[in-house]
């Protein structure tokens, strides 16, 4: 009998491929017809420490990763010592018996299901090198688990197409070989049995917030990204780098996130759609240029990953405490949007608005997010671009200059937005400047440019937030009246809508309000949403951040707040239990 | 648009630059310059940087971006790789390239983009009103530095030729003609090209005034310099006394940035059209 879902968890040192191998799993269950949720927790160091991924797979839409797990897959004997606690009721752990002396652990005496296979064994066995034991593990995983065991070998077989058959065999063989070993050993001694699921269409993919990003940028047409390396943004880089000739857009490694942006600026300038993308410390360095950007009226996205701060922090890890800095962020005054994405297919999805809204009011957009969205996996239907609109507002084509009026960048227009001319266009010239300037873009320090300008770029806020309005700015999950509304934003989306199932078992009548385009504010719909009902604040900040931005602009406090900044996000059911005890 | 000239290179826009400032002998050399070469107005794009030189932006009549300090050379990139067919001239001053921007300098020189990066060197803070700058000379007295500057100065040019910098060039403001042939030569050079000009802060650097440099400076090309010898660029950039040398001190060959990128080969990227014929294939690599 098949389990409507499964959590697994396998850990080892850093450098043991446990990422890869968790993906691996994740991709297992999905070709299989599960919706699919991995996330990877890894500290900031190449070798050694401690990585594990956790999976969770179910015929039901998934949209987190879970409290405790099915199956504990150790690699090394950290792993159980620092797991086995949550371990579910029956669940079992596969360990590494030529690695691993279970004694050596706290683990109780009386726990059962304990899986060993001599996996290093395994690996000499089949004349693989010592890196596939994470391979005979996840084999291994399979046999107990009663799955598929040739869907693995499928991935396997992609996975190492390009380093030739004899990686492909090794990996195949290994796999096969800890899958026998289980299948002979333990065949249904593990309560939990999973099956290939008939219910959920086959073809769906398998991807980051970033890498969801990154297509978004793609189909948008941005055709220049610049960035500094830097966790957890530097997936977004990578996955850009690699599909750039197919797509032709140029990417650059910069030599810091200051040159990133202004690169980036130069760029958009000479009349590309462009993006660069950082994390909270090089968003600092880039806040003068992106002052600049809104001085010079020059469309730019921004995509900002956020990492538990301040300071270095815990690089690897997430949190949602660089939201009043978005909103905030450089000098002076210049209208920007900001988005938060709650998952894969908002990522897609509001990054082509990012760009389609930065060309049609000439403003910087950022793209916040966190190290949770960005880094882990989950299962979708593949994008669709076949109603994708891009709209690159008053951008003049590169033809002839004809018009008898001349051209001047910052006309002062009614809606505060200019033409754009791109530099190289034959007949006229375009002229900008980070300094206060006169309509023709030359420098002009007249009290009344300064305001004359200042009134011109915010005249597009109007037309701003009518566009807004066709877009759900916010969103209501589960029943429009509610006994409690949980208020958030960004990736605590996925545990808000596992909570939110959660207590309708326990017949709470919840739902979720989600703020999505957090400035230009949603107030109106904020307030409708909280609608006098039992609001409780969830963020992943100490300070509330969201819940500050609401009483700013609907006069409405919201007391009662469930905060974690630990950098490990909240699981579902300790968050359902904050939500009972608040209630 | 008509062929560039003296008249139609200049703007209507006030000149606030100190009468007798050396960058009006800079602004001449570029105008006469891009006259001479014939580039259209349209293909040329002006970036400047903040400070004194940051003006520049507004009196020549080309297309023009006056950036935040320091950061002239990303914006150049950014804008030579979007748009190759433009030719890109950067304006920068002492204090912006090599005390804000210094950490750009070297990695635009080892790039090679194909930007054109001209230094108004007047080894003294202007606009801000007479601070000393990274290129001061030991010793400068200023009221940031009352008992003279302590550090050694910054030598742009040995830091752009240990970078690989393929141009290296040095101009000075007392000779124009001498600056414009060299800006012509740096803006005809297939790769990034560096003329450091010795420009005359006449309010605020009382020490190397336009006399300090007429007794000073020579002609490396009258003293037989070979431009392809890299160790005697490296000498010639180490003399500093009572011998300044200028012109053309490095120059080679080398591929431009560009042709690392297949995708902007040929044309620009502002002119290619969107490409998403192979999304599906990209999307089928995640499922």
């Amino acid at each position: 009998m098949a389990d409507e879902e499964i959590s697994i968890l396998i850990g080892g040192e850093a450098g043991a491929g446990i990422s890869a191998a968790g993906f691996s799993l994740g991709k297992v269950f999905m070709r299989g017809g599960l919706h699919v949720f991995g996330t990877v927790d890894y500290p900031s160091l190449i070798r050694g420490g401690h990585n594990f991924y956790m999976v969770r797979a179910g015929q039901d839409l998934v949209y987190n990763h879970w409290d405790n797990h099915d199956l504990i897959i150790a690699l090394d004997a950290n792993t159980i010592q620092r797991h086995w606690k949550e371990l579910k009721q029956g669940g079992g752990i596969i360990y590494d018996s030529d690695e691993i002396a279970t004694d050596s652990t706290d683990l109780p005496k009386d726990v059962k299901n304990l899986f060993p296979v001599p996996l290093k064994t395994i690996v000499k066995e089949v004349k693989g090198r010592p890196v596939v034991r994470n391979t005979v593990a996840l084999g291994a995983a399979i046999g107990i688990l009663g799955y598929n065991i040739e869907i693995l070998e499928d991935i396997l077989q992609e996975i190492f197409t390009d380093k030739g058959d004899k990686v492909v065999a090794m990996n195949v063989n290994a796999a096969r070989a800890g899958y026998d070993y289980t299948k002979e050993h333990y065949s249904k001694k593990l309560a939990y049995q999973l099956q290939p699921s008939k219910k959920v269409q086959k073809n769906r993919i398998l991807l980051t917030g970033n890498e969801a990003i990154a297509l978004g940028a793609i189909a948008a047409g941005c055709k220049f990204y610049a960035a500094y390396p830097m966790t957890p943004a530097s997936p977004l880089l990578h996955f850009l780098i690699a599909q750039a000739e197919r797509f032709g857009i140029v990417t650059v490694q910069t030599e810091s996130e200051i040159a990133a942006i202004n690169m980036a600026v130069g760029a958009s300038y000479a009349g590309v759609r462009t993006m660069t993308g950082t994390s909270g410390g090089g968003f600092c360095l880039m806040t003068e240029a992106l002052s600049m950007a809104g001085m010079v009226e020059t469309p730019l996205v921004l995509m900002l990953a956020q990492r538990t701060g301040p300071s270095t922090g815990l690089p690897t890890y997430t949190a949602q405490s660089d939201l009043r800095f978005a909103i905030h962020a450089s000098h002076g005054e210049f209208p920007r949007v900001v988005i938060a994405p709650g998952d894969v297919n908002e990522c897609f999805e509001f990054t082509i608005d990012a760009f389609n809204l930065a060309d049609e009011f000439q403003i910087p957009i950022i793209l916040l997010t966190d190290k949770h969205l960005l880094e882990s996996h989950a299962s979708t239907q593949p994008f669709s671009i076949e109603k994708l609109v891009i709209n690159r507002g008053k951008l003049l084509p590169m033809t002839p200059y004809s018009d008898k009026e001349p051209y001047h960048r910052h006309r002062l227009t009614e809606d505060g937005i200019s033409p754009r001319l791109i530099p190289g266009t034959p007949g006229a010239l375009t002229h900008s400047d980070s300094a206060v300037h006169k309509e023709s873009g030359f420098h002009g320090d007249r009290c009344s440019i300064a305001t004359e300008m200042a009134d011109k770029r915010y005249r597009k806020v109007p037309k701003l937030l009518k566009r807004l309005e066709k877009k759900p700015c916010t969103k209501i999950y589960g029943p429009k009246k509610a006994d409690v509304t949980l208020v958030g934003w960004g990736s605590t989306k996925g545990v808000a809508l596992e909570a939110l199932r959660l207590l309708d078992k326990d017949n709470i009548k919840a739902n979720f309000l989600q703020v999505i385009y957090l400035t230009p504010f949603p107030a109106e719909a904020v307030k409708a949403g909280l609608n006098d009902q039992n609001p409780i604040l969830v963020e992943g900040n100490q300070t509330a951040q969201l819940g500050s931005l609401i009483k700013e602009h609907t006069s409405i406090e919201l007391t009662k707040r469930i905060l974690r900044y630990d950098g490990r996000g909240f699981n579902p059911l300790q968050l359902t239990r904050r939500i009972k005890e608040e209630i | 648009m008509e062929p560039p000239t003296r008249i139609n290179l200049k703007t209507d826009e006030t000149n606030t630059w100190c009468p007798g400032c050396g960058n009006f002998g800079v602004l001449r050399a570029l105008q006469s310059a891009i006259v001479d070469l014939g580039i259209q107005r349209e293909q040329v794009m002006l970036v400047t940087g903040i400070g004194c030189h940051g003006k520049m932006y507004n009196y020549v009549n080309v297309n023009g971006f006056h950036g935040i300090h320091g950061r002239v050379l990303p914006v150049m990139t950014g804008i030579k790789l979007t748009n190759h067919d433009l030719t890109i001239i950067g304006h920068a001053g002492d204090g912006d390239q090599y005390d804000e921007g210094l950490g750009h300098f070297p990695h635009a020189a080892r790039r090679n983009v194909d930007v054109k990066l001209f230094t108004h060197n007047n080894k003294v803070y202007g606009l801000t009103t007479g601070q000393t700058s990274p290129t001061s000379t030991q010793g400068y007295v200023s009221k940031t530095t009352p008992h003279g500057a302590f550090p050694p100065r910054i030598e742009p040019l040995k830091i752009a030729l240990a970078s690989n910098a393929s141009f290296v060039a040095r101009g000075w403001v007392g000779d124009v003609d001498h600056l414009k042939e060299l800006m012509k030569a740096a803006i005809q050079h297939k790769g990034f090209a560096l003329v450091d000009i010795l420009q005359v802060c006449i309010t605020f650097n009382r020490v190397q005034d336009y006399q300090f440099y007429r007794d000073r400076v020579y002609k490396l090309e009258e003293q037989g310099h070979d431009s392809s010898d890299y160790y005697a660029a490296m000498q010639r950039a180490d003399e500093w006394g009572d011998n300044i040398p200028i012109g053309i001190f490095y120059q080679e060959t080398r591929p431009v940035y560009r042709t690392s990128l297949p995708q902007i080969e040929k044309t620009p990227l502002v002119k290619q059209p969107l490409k998403l014929k192979e999304f599906s294939k990209t999307l089928q690599e995640l499922a």
